[in-house]
């Protein structure tokens, strides 16, 4: 058992994002300032870091308050993303490593299929020789002979709360991915990683207080759905709450977020009608629009002017199959794409969906507490009703540091959800604990506790943002998404390239994530960053 | 010149006549074809206006129907506090046979106290996909118990029950392969088998005869074309004990039907786990089959386990695919570490006090013989397993609404005198199979005797007074 049974439940060591380390003086108050200093010393500074491979500045204590104002949101460019592509010669260097990958991976295939070479993964017993072969098709070869071989960047075991700084185990692998061992010691890396854009993720601290009194006042689960049984003081005031924050008439919450689209998408759609899907949608979208049975298009990514093509195309022609009009067109889109770290281009798509009398479903999984003057979202950065917005959807994962998702909108919605989701009839109750940790930050969020440390927060996240993502472009780095977003994509295209960044960042103590294929297309793999409000100057610039 | 163009004049003067023939009709076909092309139908192009004209007229349906407001699942019932033996309810206790609570784990001290300690050590929230520094070391304790505990090399934990079984059918079933499927198995299982777009053979709830005959007709079909059988995967999903009637599987026979016509079987073990066996680890334990020899096991542990997730297990050579393919997995948030640990420890338990399985059995045993007695003679019926927690209990009528009415008279009648029962709720219209409405009445080991009585001698006075009605 982890050495959980050391915890002093009654020490006192409350503490606030105040003390959990906001910087000062970044910027004055017309913008200016901004700049990093890129200059020889500076150069001579970082490399004597990494020289003696420190560990990562700790939080410290704030200096001072400040103030300032929201910046307008950049709304120029929203629908020609800015996702520049490599050179030509890249991208043929690309390909001729994968191609060369490949044919490695296919001859070790055969020499292990004729015997010649011993296959070091899982085998499938003799048992099943004269069965059906369960894996076939290239994917298998990728996984085994591709994927392995950078396996020790992904599944990273953490040991500690993930915020700023976390502990990670140490691993190695003596034969190249196919096992892991552990040397039994952890390190303590500067965390970049995880989803935890405004700070929540602390294990002291008024949230931590509430969860822990929500275990002994309502318990930990239930066991039962949500459908003839739900929780007075928890569910009631949590759906009234996220209603009352987004600015709507009602609201509901799931204890899973992807199991929030899959679920209930098709309980708003059905066959007869129309899903207009952004190109780079998630996986759980994807899965709700295939589940609900309806006919499902896709758009070019964040392209208002393709949308508006697909849009008249599908009013004009209506149905091919049966020949008569749609029922609906809904269009499902998210607010920040979380491998682009785009921003979709909210006030032109909700004037498209106006124009044409379709219907707008927005997966907030990643903006909701990150954009907007008072962490509403994409609909209060641009400014716009989020009464238009048909189905607002958000996950409370990344800025809520609890688990779960909502789906919010005008009453009629909810009660007709209520009466046809999936989860309801089926599923099970969202845990007090979380709950309570999503009130309670929720409430801090909405500044009800006078204390301000809400809009503190959100305009640290904001400033953190762009002064990272300034400085990595200065550095020359080639960086994807809108310069609001918190999600930061580093190009390297070569997966090797992405394999040996994160591997040696790991090294120096930082935490970062590298994606390939499948979630990114092949030849683009890339690195992420996750920005928080908690992070200090500090340490972004010894990231830098 | 002459050397080119006189072979040239001797090849064509000496080739047949028929060449000439045929290929002139060749030539012919191909313009003919090349015309025909040219003149099908094309869709009308429409002008502006009229496209300006269709958007105009163009009235969708409303994004949802209005929904009455008395529709029972915009009443639930508010409850206060735990929702342990008792449930409190408006200030009132009501005696708990609604939820799955089997083994009496709500509000069990060692878990609060192991949960509070974790929020302490890990917050609540685990701030990521398991691939994106998700992967807190608590889950991999807790899939090696979930591994050890099951006997089987290897378990893959998810964040939430349904999403478990949704996802890890597709993992490894897609287009083109066979999968053979109860008509009983719950909605979860029906949406994992409509997202792997797999062929589906239904077979009647429990009957083997049924489901030897699809497999022999299959088998027919191999030997007429054994080639495509080679790559057609074959699988059968069964449940261990299935909700929606409260029966096992006939396991043995089914890994005989495995065995002699190749089929993989995955077994949803959602409510038998932690239910059935001595040890609770399941059907394979009470049937006595090697678990090694079923390829994979899904089960959640909202149910006897008391706490939030799901998981698979097997042989690692299968299960380890999920790291990759499950949906659910790979692009879901990982489990909170504070509902991780709570199921680490409900498993503690269920190893240090096993005599919790025993009052179960005896529990569930006792109701459903007090049931059959309490509703003989009336248009009600029970159906379920004396081994299961779970019973279902219907009303004998051709029509659903009258059936429907009953059913919820007895529910609120017997909450007027203390006993909180359910309805088993279901999406009517997307469920594969038509539905006989039930109540759902559910037993936990935690009941003594003699409440098992009183709540007994509530639901057979309720009972007659309804069917003096």
């Amino acid at each position: 058992m982890r050495d959980i049974a050391n915890v002093d439940l009654d020490s006192d060591d409350s503490g606030s994002i105040l003390e959990s380390g906001l910087c000062c003086e970044w910027e004055n108050k017309d913008g200016s300032g901004m700049q990093t200093e890129l200059g020889e010393e500076n150069e001579e500074v970082m490399s004597e870091f990494y020289r003696r491979n420190s560990e990562p500045p700790t939080d410290e204590p704030v200096q001072e308050q400040f103030d300032f104002e929201y910046p307008a949101p950049r709304t120029e460019g929203l629908d020609h993303p800015s996702m520049p592509d490599a050179t030509w010669f890249t991208n043929f260097l690309v390909s001729f490593s994968y191609t060369v990958k490949f044919f490695f991976a296919r001859l070790r295939h055969i020499l292990q299929l004729y015997g010649w070479e011993k296959c070091k993964g899982n085998v499938e017993s003799e048992k099943y020789k004269n069965f059906v072969p369960l894996f076939s098709g290239p994917d298998p070869l990728f996984i085994r002979n591709i994927y392995r071989q950078g396996s020790d960047v992904c599944n990273r075991p953490v040991a500690s709360v993930p915020g700023t700084l976390m502990t990670v185990r140490d691993r190695f692998t003596p034969d190249y991915g196919w096992t892991f061992e552990y040397k039994g010691t952890e390190s303590r890396v500067l965390n970049m990683g995880s989803y935890n854009y405004l700070g929540f993720a602390q294990n002291r601290g008024p949230c931590a207080e509430a969860a822990r009194r929500a275990i002994d006042q309502h318990g930990v689960s239930a066991c039962t759905p949500s459908f003839n049984f739900r929780h007075n003081k928890v569910h009631k005031q949590l759906d009234a709450l996220i209603a009352e924050y987004l600015g709507v008439e009602a609201a509901m919450c799931f204890p899973m977020g992807y199991g929030t689209n899959a679920m209930n998408i098709p309980a708003i759609v059905g066959k007869g009608s129309l899903i207009l899907s952004d190109q780079l949608n998630h996986a759980s979208l994807v899965t709700g629009c295939r589940l609900s049975g309806a006919l499902v298009k896709v758009f070019k990514h964040n392209d208002v002017n393709d949308l508006e093509r697909k849009l008249i195309q599908a009013i004009a022609e209506g149905d091919r199959t049966t020949g008569r009009p749609y029922k609906k067109i809904l269009i499902v889109m998210e607010g920040i794409y979380s491998m682009e770290g785009t921003i979709s281009p909210l006030p032109q798509v909700v004037a498209l969906k106006k124009k044409y009398k379709a219907y707008l479903f927005l997966d907030e999984a990643h903006s909701i507490g990150a954009l907007g003057e008072t962490g509403k979202g994409c609909s209060e950065y641009f400014g716009c009703d989020p009464t238009d917005i048909d189905v607002m959807m958000g996950t409370l994962t990344k800025s809520f540091a609890a688990a779960g998702g909502y789906l919010a909108g005008t009453k009629k919605l909810i009660d007709a959800i209520r009466t046809r989701s999936h989860d309801i009839h089926y599923g099970t109750w969202m845990a007090a604990p979380v709950a309570a940790q999503v009130l309670s930050s929720m409430h801090i969020i909405m500044n009800k506790d006078g204390a301000g440390e809400g809009k503190l927060r959100i305009r640290q996240l904001l400033r953190n943002t762009r002064y990272f993502r300034r400085s990595l472009a200065q550095r020359g780095f080639l960086l994807y998404g809108h310069e609001d977003s918190p999600v930061v994509p580093l190009m390297t295209f070569f997966c090797t390239r992405t394999l040996i960044f994160c591997r040696e960042t790991l090294r120096r103590n930082l935490a970062v994530v590298g994606v390939c294929y499948p979630a990114t297309p092949l030849t683009k793999c890339r690195a992420r960053f996750c920005i928080s409000a908690a992070h200090t100057k500090e340490q972004l610039d010894w990231v830098c | 010149m002459d050397s080119v163009v006189i072979p040239i004049y001797t090849t064509i003067v000496s080739v047949p006549y028929y060449h000439y023939v045929l290929e002139g009709l060749l030539v012919l076909v191909v313009v003919f074809l090349w015309n025909r092309r040219n003149r099908r139908p094309r869709r009308p192009q429409l002008t502006e206006e009229e496209k300006e004209e269709l958007i105009r007229k163009w009235q969708p349906e409303p994004l949802v129907p209005d929904t009455p407001q008395d529709h029972p699942a915009l009443n639930p019932k508010y409850v206060d506090g735990k929702m342990g033996k008792y449930v409190s309810i408006e200030g009132k206790d009501y005696l708990n046979l609604a939820t799955s609570n089997f083994l009496g784990l709500v509000g069990d001290e060692r878990i609060e106290e192991v949960a509070k300690k974790t929020i302490y050590k890990y917050g609540v929230g685990s701030c990521g996909p398991r691939g994106f520094y998700g992967t807190v070391d608590v889950h991999l304790d807790l899939e090696k118990q979930l591994a050890e505990f099951m006997g089987c090399e290897e378990a893959v934990l998810y964040s939430y029950g349904f999403a478990t079984i949704a996802s890890a059918i597709p993992a490894y079933a897609k287009r083109g392969d066979i999968i053979y499927a109860d008509k009983g198995v719950n909605f979860a299982i029906q949406k994992g088998l409509q997202a792997s777009r797999s062929q589906i053979e239904w077979f009647e709830h429990n009957d083997m005869e049924d489901f030897e005959r699809l497999l022999k007709i299959q088998a027919e079909k191999d030997l007429k074309n054994p080639k495509k059988a080679k790559v057609t995967r074959r699988f059968m999903v069964v449940e261990g004990l299935y909700l929606n009637s409260g029966d096992l599987c006939p396991l043995p026979t089914l890994m005989e039907l495995k065995w002699k016509y190749k089929v993989r079987i995955f077994i949803d073990e959602s409510l038998s786990f932690g239910v059935v066996g001595s040890r609770g680890r399941g059907v394979t334990e009470h049937f006595g089959v090697d678990v090694t020899d079923v390829d994979m096991i899904m089960a959640s542990l909202e149910n006897a386990v008391a706490s939030t997730g799901g998981f698979c297990c097997g042989r690692s050579y299968v299960v380890s695919h999920q790291r990759l393919s499950g949906l659910g997995y790979c692009f879901s948030a990982s489990l909170p570490p504070l509902l991780t640990t709570a199921a680490s420890e409900a498993l503690r338990i269920m190893d240090e006090e096993p005599e919790r399985f025993d009052h179960l059995r005896s529990n569930g045993r006792r109701m459903l013989e007090g049931l059959r007695s309490a509703i003989a003679d009336t248009l009600f019926y029970v159906q379920g397993d004396a081994l299961s927690p779970v019973f279902h209990i219907k009303y004998r009528s051709d029509d659903v609404e009258e059936a429907e009415k009953k059913l919820d008279a007895l529910v609120d009648n017997a909450f007027e005198k203390g006993l909180a029962l359910t309805r088993a709720r279901y999406l009517v219209g997307e469920e594969a199979f038509p539905i006989v409405p039930s109540i759902r009445l559910t037993v936990n080991s935690q009941l003594t005797s003699e409440e098992v009585d009183k709540s007994l001698k509530t639901i057979a006075e309720v009972v007659r007074s309804l069917t003096k009605n």
